[in-house]
């Protein structure tokens, strides 16, 4: 029972509970309680990137694309044509599954830096069908979305989102873990290492690419939808590039293949500017300059590195090896 | 009973015929061996054989059906397992994972199972670690069961491969030079290891360089030269056909053992010098 508890996944999505269970001593405003959800928002789409980028190993630049849609997708169609949001946010989800599955189809197909033009190309059609049908999505000036609500009960205020969005974060995490342990998350890891050896083995690798971008889609539009109810508005911001290039460097600096580095690449990166708009003019150097100092001293991420040096050693490698011999 | 018919098989790489009107049956059970100098093509039929490539012309048959042309992961659905001569170990895995990935096509399972882990999955799961780990003291690995791949030396990893491949529950087993880094002891070990496969009732194929390996544990014989094929037959009827001893084992043992036998112990003499 002791050695489940300790386990990565069992211990840490307890510590995680405890961790979103203990926060609010600590959130003494609303603006604390804005970063927080915030936060958890961005955590859900990391753990679904991560999937894609980190286990997988193929890349998107375009998720802010997916975030954007499912944002848009729920706003126009809650608050433009007055669908119950529970309704506007599945349907959206759909629809964003399948435009990811038809896509990916034949971007997937390509690799490495091919892959990361085509998806950075599907991200910037997706910002720029965004910001010119503004008949629709209100263009640069963005659009006013409908508080969400659930059978006449409506979440409005950051604590009740707060609940919300550590409840979702917590799933999000249970999810991720689930498929990276089943056969299909080792099939995904090991297409990542050798996609000849995984195949040769059974697995179709172009399904299961096709299969994890899809999952990593509906991770982003989901929290999408709910950034869009939250905060009551949305803008083309959330859908350019550069929040593309964010997305995955949270990714990156968490930790690739380490679902809760998602999460703290999440934290850091979207806490980090909060604490460094006091200093506004320096902001992006220290960014800058926090982001150079990872990749030199922690290049595997800050999750993984700081496991790698906990890890007690094993024994059995060294016995192994001199029996062999 | 043939388990594999390969119908005049030819593979182009640009103006060149790496494997050209190939034709050959492997019996069902047996041990048969592709034999061949460097270049004559043996690596480019194994992949032909597994869907790794495709091929230029003609057909592969296996247990009666075409499977010219498909995907590697149908040729393994069909039961035909390989291992890799260029190691294809997954190093971001734990060794008793890469077994375990071979188990694939029997514990696959759906999306939402798998993101939900329901209470049966997560039964297999564990029998799915106990057979990956029995397969891993099968091949001798059972002081690397907690190891991490990445952690391994060659031979370590060349058995590895092969529980990999074992775990696909193959009816077909491809091996591509696998006692190559080996020393001879280890060499040893996996002579005994392809005797057993044979014994479960696994047809083995062989391409393999080392000729004691292949002499011994060999039913029949394929020997390539030029991506064509030179001879066929038994281990006996092929070492001592002019034609071979000429191409290959000429080139490859040029100085002194001249006949039969005497290469066998020429090769097991140089191989002790190795040591």
């Amino acid at each position: 029972m002791l050695a489940r508890l300790a386990s990565p996944r069992t211990g840490g999505l307890l510590a995680l509970a405890v961790v979103i269970a203990l926060l609010p001593l600590a959130l003494s405003n609303k603006y604390f309680y804005d970063v927080a959800i915030l936060v958890g928002l961005n955590a859900i789409v990391c753990i679904g990137l991560n999937l894609l980028i980190g286990y997988a190993g193929q890349i998107s630049l375009g998720h802010a694309g997916f975030f954007g849609l499912g944002a848009y997708g729920s706003a126009v169609l809650a608050s433009r044509y007055g669908w119950p949001p529970l309704a506007a946010l599945l349907a959206t989800t759909g629809a964003v599954a399948m435009l990811a599955y038809v896509v990916g189809r034949p971007i997937l197909r390509l690799r490495g830096h091919y892959l990361a033009m085509a998806t950075l190309g599907l991200g910037i059609i997706i910002f720029m069908i965004i910001s010119t049908e503004d008949k629709f999505t209100g263009g640069p000036d963005g659009i006013s979305v409908v508080p969400f609500s659930v059978a006449g009960f409506a979440l409005q205020g950051e604590r009740v989102w707060y609940w919300v969005v550590g409840a979702l974060l917590l799933v999000a995490v249970w999810l991720g873990l689930n498929l990276i342990e089943s056969p299909t998350g080792r099939a995904l890891r090991a297409l990542h290492s050798s996609e000849v050896g995984a195949e040769v083995v059974g697995i179709n690798a172009a399904e299961h690419k096709l299969m994890v971008f899809v999952v990593s889609a509906v991770f982003a539009s989901v929290a999408g939808s709910l950034a869009a109810h939250y905060s009551g508005f949305v803008t083309p911001s959330k859908v350019t590039f550069l929040h593309s290039i964010e997305l995955v460097t949270m990714v990156v600096f968490g930790g690739l293949a380490s679902t809760f580095g998602a999460v703290v690449g999440a934290v850091v990166l979207t806490t980090l500017p909060q604490l460094l708009a006091a200093f506004e003019d320096y902001e992006m150097m220290v960014f800058g300059a926090v982001m150079i100092g990872t990749m030199i001293f922690l290049p595997r991420g800050v999750v993984p590195s700081l496991a790698r040096l906990l890890r007690p050693r094993r024994a059995g490698g060294a016995a192994g090896k001199d029996s062999l011999a | 009973m043939s388990m594999m018919q390969v119908e005049a098989l030819g593979k182009k790489f640009g103006g060149l015929n790496a494997v050209e009107d190939l034709s050959f049956e492997i019996p069902a059970g047996s041990v048969y061996s592709i034999i061949g100098p460097n270049g004559a093509g043996k690596t480019t039929l194994l992949n032909l054989l597994t869907g790794v490539y495709r091929p230029s012309s003609g057909r592969i048959r296996f247990d009666g059906q075409d499977l010219s042309g498909r995907a590697p992961h149908e040729f393994a659905r069909h039961g035909i397992a390989r291992t890799f001569q260029n190691l294809q170990v997954f190093f971001n895995m734990s060794a008793l994972e890469n077994v375990m990935v071979g188990r694939y096509l029997q514990e696959r399972c759906g999306l939402a199972s798998a993101l939900l882990r329901f209470p049966r999955l997560a039964r297999a799961e564990r029998a799915c670690r106990e057979e990956a780990a029995e397969l891993m003291r099968y091949v001798g690995l059972q002081d690397w069961l907690t190891a991490a791949s990445d952690a391994m030396p060659y031979g370590a990893l060349k058995r590895l491969e092969i529980a990999r491949a074992l775990a696909t529950k193959p009816k077909l087993m491809l091996l591509d030079e696998p006692a190559a880094g080996l020393n001879p002891t280890e060499a040893l070990a996996l002579d005994d290891l392809i005797g057993r496969l044979a014994g479960r009732g696994v047809t083995v194929v062989l391409v393999e360089h080392n000729m004691k390996l292949v002499m011994g544990v060999s039913d029949q014989i394929l020997v390539l030269d030029y991506g064509r094929k030179l001879a066929e037959g038994s281990a006996q009827a092929v070492r001592n056909d002019p034609k071979v001893i000429e191409a290959y084992l000429g080139s490859e043992i040029a100085h002194g053992a001249a006949y039969g036998e005497d290469i066998a112990r020429a090769v097991a003499v140089a191989a002790e010098m190795h040591r």
